[in-house]
């Protein structure tokens, strides 16, 4: 393998995975946001409430276009860009992301035609369906996105299969009830949530710093300040921490957050602070808060979080193992029909996919010597200081965005959120924050996932497809000039859209003007 | 289950990514040729805006027919997902890139009034709808001409191809009857959509071309096909329940190779057979000013062009132009069993679904687009 490639390709769907994660969140919480005006439209019957519902269905729309147009790209580039993580695992991971387009993608796509297009054309109460089939679509397709991502961390319900060469499913109830997915889905859409309730909630302090829009902007306000408290609040206990002590690999992305390169006794400490030294494999100038890490990561005071050195010592064991997988594997290709290959391969499949992390240095795993064993195992660590530091930025983001809305929350209860201007600009500034987090989360997730594409199962290194360079520069430039020009295109008209505040209300519409079924 | 056993499965499968296909052909379709004849059918804005508006509400809904296409094929045919999208690295990176273009260009098109900011959007749209119509075809061109890919035991695949080598007089032979036959279902949706006037007598004009030139384009590849060197066929025993393992299968080039199956199962004759009444009937229906006959003509020429190149190429999904063990057929490409069922179950539970609400959009946005309702109506594009 050229390892130059696969450092393009990883490039490349780092670019354009966090690119589309700009856009994606917001659609996941401003979907509900519309759903709670609308439905207050519809109970109420003030205009004010379709103009608030109007007014954020136009920047909802604006996002929403470039969510769908950089999703396109996602939903191919594991065919282009990782041909053999495509054939390796096909068999389980297409069936989420098939099964995501059929009953997600396609109700969030017909309906938001008619959210936009439908105003005349259907009842308040038709219309308001309309805006929660859209809200619907959006979240049950990020659920299916993670049930596929959640495999990737922890790849249940499947086996390898050396007469096809790849994973197949054994247990298709255990990948759709994998908890690492769920306790994904839960954090990553209340994450998205907080951003379009971030969003909201700052547009509104503008508009009220400004002295504009007034109607509009208090009681936009006041529906970000209390879905941003309960959704923040959400992100953050329910935060997936808790599936980290699941698996050898998420124990090992737990010890990297932690940089705890060596098992503690329980309850471990949990360190606030600290410069983690890959070299040397310690953490200088640390400063450690006791009990909390146990506590946090295994429920208990009697558990240990294992640490690095530890685990790699079993990561050492398990390729050891995988290699004779490999061996049995490569004498089934010759003859499938070996029984005693086939015992082989039963008593140690569960490891092959650590024999393949030697391909990196050696081409046939079976060659390698203990030495090359030992050193090997130490891939398994992902980059520690990374991490390290990535979940502490986005932790500490979360913990704001709480302080954030209980803030927006108790000033709209007493009726100052008009008057307090140093919290409106506070709002106003904090808009960025919880993009930052946002991708942060994907940083940790998806570096902290290394150095496998799937956990345990197939190294990144081998996942990707036998591609040159020049392409692979080609459509990273490409995609930048795209995606660039669109981001600023984007940029400037919300802005704009936001400076020209919402449509002046016409006294409530009357049902629409008829129009012609057939023009004769 | 005996009746869903490992072999019908993947047949059911076979037939269903035809199903998604065709779906993305007959309603997208119409998406892309309507962009791709943007900006002559209009020429004022008004006249544009009505073109953008008669698929304004639905072709986002109607794009969703390609990325479950995608899915589907990850999820029921592994092999073929992987080899195909890799192997046509860079055309796909241009479907996609134009691609791109049609969501933000439908979008933010009217977000301004300035004709500078529209005429590049318009032309946008051209792009995102004309690249990929041409671009699809082409590549169903590389499909039937066998593509150069070898597998390896690890079943990794490599390319040998180039990019510019997609490019043959056969393969943009099909392109164009690709791009005439989006054009004319196109056009046949504008007839249908679009008021009286100066847009749908345009729309009538290229939807008469472009019905004469999928006819003319669709005879030429037949006896392309018929005359010419294509075609593959399987050397030894199948086995119809055997792993999914390319290496196993041993297929060589057999020059008309593709009429075959037509002796075999004369029924799939309906296939090019539709390809070409359909297009007559849309001719007839447009010069009659008989709309819903132009447009039912329309569908049934893209459902039977793209159902020829199925029946046609039966087992075979993607031949393999330079490794006699590396071509994918529907016995040795696809997902397991189990997945293949899983996901059968699935569609036959959604996929009614999504027909159901898809049908309820289109009747809640059903009549003409008039040049009235885009000077009044706010929420237009």
């Amino acid at each position: 393998m050229d390892l130059g490639v696969i450092d393009l390709s990883r490039l490349q769907f780092a670019l354009t995975a966090l690119y589309h994660f700009l856009f994606v969140p917001l659609t996941l919480g401003l979907s509900f946001i519309l759903v709670i005006m609308e439905s207050i439209y519809v109970m109420t019957g003030r205009p004010v409430w379709r103009q608030v519902t109007r007014f954020w269905g136009k920047i909802f729309g604006i996002n929403f276009v470039l969510g769908v147009a950089t999703g396109l790209t996602m939903e191919f580039q594991f065919g282009t860009n990782w041909s053999y993580f495509s054939h390796y695992v096909g068999d389980i991971f297409g069936a989420p992301l098939a099964i995501e387009g059929l009953m997600a993608f396609f109700l969030e796509a017909t309906f938001v035609g008619l959210m936009f297009f439908g105003w005349d054309r259907l009842s308040k109460l038709g219309h308001l369906i309309v805006t929660f089939m859209v809200a619907l679509g959006t979240n049950l397709s990020a659920l299916w996105i993670l049930i596929a991502n959640g495999w990737m961390q922890n790849p249940v319900g499947a086996e390898f299969n050396p007469d096809t060469m790849r994973m197949e499913v054994t247990d298709f109830g255990a990948v759709l009830f994998n908890p690492i997915a769920q306790a994904k889905f839960v954090h990553t859409v209340s994450a998205g949530y907080v951003i379009a309730s971030v969003l909201v909630l700052g547009v509104s302090a503008y508009w009220l710093l400004k002295g504009k829009w007034i109607a509009v902007a208090r009681r936009s306000m006041t529906v970000a300040a209390a879905f941003g408290l309960a959704s923040s609040l959400s992100a953050v206990v329910l935060g997936d921490e808790s599936g980290y002590a699941l698996t050898d690999n998420q124990k090992m992305k737990l010890a990297a957050i932690e940089a705890a390169w060596h098992t503690a006794p329980a309850p471990a400490g949990l360190t606030l602070f600290g410069m983690p030294d890959m070299a040397a494999r310690t953490t200088r100038y640390s400063v450690e808060v006791p009990w909390l890490l146990g506590l946090i990561a295994t429920r208990s005071l009697d558990h240990e979080v294992a640490g690095m050195s530890e685990l790699v010592l079993r990561a050492e064991e398990r390729i050891a193992s995988g290699v004779i997988a490999y061996d049995a594997v490569e004498r089934l290709k010759i003859d499938p029909a070996n029984a005693a290959e086939r015992a082989r391969f039963e008593a140690h499949k569960r490891d092959l996919g650590y024999a393949l992390l030697l391909k990196r240095h050696v081409a046939d795993p079976r060659t390698a010597s203990p030495a090359l064993i030992a050193s090997t195992a130490w891939d398994s660590v992902p980059n520690v200081p990374l991490m390290f530091w990535s979940f502490r930025a986005m932790a500490l983001i979360g913990f704001a965005m709480i302080a954030l809305f209980a803030t927006a929350f108790l000033l709209c209860s007493l009726r100052l959120h008009l008057r307090t201007r140093w919290f409106l600009k506070l709002a106003v500034a904090a808009i960025p924050l919880p993009w930052i987090a946002a991708e942060l989360g994907w940083i940790v997730a998806e570096m902290g996932r290394q150095p496998w594409a799937i956990e345990g199962v197939l190294p990144t290194f081998l996942a990707s497809s036998s591609l040159g360079r020049g392409a692979l520069w080609t459509t990273i430039l490409g995609f930048t000039v795209l995606y660039g020009t669109l981001a600023v295109i984007e940029i400037r008209l919300i802005l704009a859209t936001i400076r020209h505040g919402p449509d002046e209300q016409k006294e409530d519409q009357p049902a629409a003007a008829p129009i012609p079924a057939v023009a004769a | 289950m005996s009746f869903f056993d490992y072999e019908m499965l993947r047949l059911i499968w076979w037939g269903l990514m035809g199903v998604l296909l065709i779906g993305f052909a007959l309603t997208d379709g119409f998406d892309l040729g309507v962009a791709a004849l943007l900006p002559f059918v209009a020429r004022t804005d008004a006249e544009r805006r009505m073109v953008i508006n008669s698929v304004g509400p639905t072709w986002e809904g109607n794009q969703v027919w390609f990325i479950l296409g995608g899915g589907a094929i990850f999820a029921a045919w592994p092999h073929v997902y992987a080899v195909s999208f890799s192997g046509f690295y860079l055309a796909m990176f241009v479907v996609l890139a134009a691609l791109i273009l049609r969501p933000v260009g439908f979008k933010y098109r009217s977000k301004r009034p300035d004709p500078a900011w529209r005429t590049r959007w318009d032309w946008a749209l051209f792009v995102g709808g004309l690249v990929p119509a041409l671009v699809f075809g082409v590549a169903v061109g590389n499909v039937l001409e066998g593509a150069p890919f070898r597998i390896d035991s690890d079943m990794r695949a490599f390319y040998e191809g180039s990019f510019l080598g997609l490019f043959t007089p056969f393969t943009l032979l099909c392109g164009l009857l690709s791009v005439a036959m989006l054009v004319l279902h196109g056009s046949a949706w504008l007839a249908l959509k679009v008021e009286h006037g100066p847009v749908h007598d345009r729309a009538r004009a290229y939807g008469t071309v472009a019905a004469l030139a999928s006819i003319l384009l669709f005879a030429l590849g037949w006896a392309y096909v018929a005359f010419g060197t294509i075609g593959f066929r399987i050397v030894g025993a199948v086995d119809p329940f055997g792993p999914s393992n390319p290496l196993r299968t041993t297929s060589v080039a057999a020059p008309g190779g593709w009429l075959v199956n037509y002796a075999l199962y004369p029924w799939m004759m309906i296939a090019p057979a539709l390809g070409f009444v359909g297009a007559a009937l849309a001719l007839v229906g447009i010069r009659r000013g008989s709309e819903p006959l132009a447009f039912a003509g329309s569908s049934a020429s893209a459902f039977g062009i793209v159902a020829t190149v199925g029946c046609s190429m039966f087992p075979f999904i993607l031949p393999s132009s330079v490794d006699a063990h590396s071509s994918l057929t529907v016995w040795n490409a696809s997902s397991s069993a189990r997945t293949l069922g899983i996901m059968l179950f699935v569609t036959l539970i959604f996929l009614p679904i999504v027909l159901a609400y898809t049908g309820w959009a289109f009747r809640v946005m059903f009549g003409r687009v008039t040049s009235r309702d885009v000077r009044t109506n706010p929420d237009f594009y």
